[in-house]
């Protein structure tokens, strides 16, 4: 028998009660990406005695998430997301049922998965993922709370919800203009996700006692410099909900192509000099230190990779670096998405690779 | 006519500002925006959606309403 003492505070208000609490107890609620959005909503819903909750996030924790991921510390530093938001869930409330998917989401595991739970919960951060949910919701008839965040604003939304309108009704994927913030090193004040994460979390406990108005059909658009708070309607397109309907049968057939960085294949400095065939790229701006210069080396700025494809000799792997190995993980990414695939990403940062470079 | 346009995201970045008093002689929105674009030239090449008194429209929706508003789609998480 589960210690109620926990949820008391839940139980005295009138709009849940022990049956709203036997309500959350009951339901098995999916997040997508443990990350900015994922660490609050998974935290709340947590502790609001969601009774079964699945975590999907095939990243690893890195120092640079700790500014905005608040479910993880120091040492989880290495760990997957996942099984890391597990480890301190559990902490938090060893009675409900937690199981980590360490593992990308695709269009292959998305249905099945899907099947086993009432709500799925979009704290992703790229747009082909987030289609990607949209749809397998649509053929499994399940509400997506989502979110996203750009800067100092974010967007909360309910899709699906008892034949709302889709994620799709409000973006048509219009992938010939530019989309902004996709994944990527866009800025992001550490407080902003969450702030809508825990929107989020609302919509999901709102959802599951069926109590206020859930956030179907309406967009809210938040930002957190000057507290405007927009709320725009959301119209049904039945032809784009048609469009994913239509081929649902084929759905499991698609790749999920999309690379975001976690995708980027790294490789030590040490095993790509053993290499036989290899073009090292540094990807830095000319003008940063320290040079490395003891090695046949072609600079390429990621800010002119576009425009200088030329340079990059297709008959070799292609291994690139830059100070910190971000910006090499994003050429890495870019020239995936040009079809130059033989490339990896320097683990090291260019002060260790110099280092190395002169111990040899 | 006068109309109230307001940005939301990459798009505020691009008219550096949130919102602005837009003079206008257009019927429906994708005329509209024709007239924006050659404000902002570099729009044009962005994904957004135009919403008509706090309700998304279709670019041939006819300008009825007080309020416009450009929202992009947001990636992040």
């Amino acid at each position: 028998m589960i210690n109620m003492n926990r949820y008391k505070r839940h139980i005295a208000l009138s709009e849940i009660g022990q049956a709203g609490q036997n309500k959350l107890l009951k339901a098995k609620v999916l997040v997508i990406g443990a990350g900015g959005l994922g660490c609050p909503i998974l935290q709340y819903i947590a502790a609001a005695g969601v009774g079964t909750i699945g975590i999907i996030d095939l990243d690893t924790v890195e120092i640079s998430n700790l500014q905005r991921q608040v479910l993880f510390g120091s040492a989880s530093i290495g760990l997957n997301k996942a099984e890391a938001a597990k480890i301190r869930l559990q902490d938090l409330n060893n009675t409900i049922s937690i199981t980590s998917y360490p593992k990308k989401l695709t269009h292959q595991n998305a249905i099945t998965l899907f099947k086993n739970y009432d709500i799925i919960v979009d704290g992703t951060d790229n747009f082909e993922t987030r289609y990607l949910i949209n749809d397998a919701a649509l053929i499994t008839n399940k509400p997506v709370v989502f979110g996203a965040i750009y800067k100092f604003e974010g967007q909360v939304s309910v899709f699906n919800y008892k034949n709302g309108p889709s994620y799709r009704c409000l973006f048509s994927n219009q992938q010939e203009k530019e989309q902004s913030g996709n994944c990527g090193d866009v800025g992001v004040l550490g407080v902003l996700p969450g702030i809508i994460g825990s929107m989020q979390a609302n919509e999901v406990l709102k959802i599951i006692l069926d109590i206020g108005n859930i956030l179907s059909g309406k967009l809210l658009i938040y930002n957190a410099l000057n507290y405007q708070t927009t709320v725009l309607k959301i119209n049904k397109s039945e032809a784009e909900i048609s469009k994913v309907l239509d081929k649902k049968d084929s759905f499991k057939t698609k790749t999920s192509s999309f690379n975001c960085t976690s995708e980027v294949r790294k490789i030590s400095i040490a095993e790509a000099l053993k290499k036989k065939n290899i073009q090292l790229i540094d990807v830095r701006e000319t003008s940063e230190t320290p040079k490395i210069d003891s090695i046949a080396i072609t600079s390429i700025p990621l800010s002119d990779l576009e425009n200088n494809l030329d340079k990059i000799d297709l008959k070799k792997e292609i291994i690139l670096f830059c100070q910190s190995g971000k910006r090499s993980k994003q050429a890495v990414s870019i020239l995936k998405q040009l079809n130059i695939n033989n490339c990896f990403s320097i683990k090291e940062n260019s002060s260790e690779i110099k280092k190395h470079l002169e111990n040899i | 006519m006068t109309i109230n346009v307001k940005y939301f995201g990459l798009i505020a970045e691009i008219t550096t500002c949130e919102k602005e008093r837009i003079l206008f002689t257009k019927k429906n929105v994708s005329e509209f925006l024709e007239l924006l674009y050659l404000k902002y030239p570099s729009l044009k090449n962005k994904d957004f959606q135009v919403a008509q008194n706090q309700e998304l429209v279709s670019q041939d929706a006819l300008i009825s309403g007080h309020e416009l508003a450009l929202l992009p789609p947001f990636a992040g998480g």
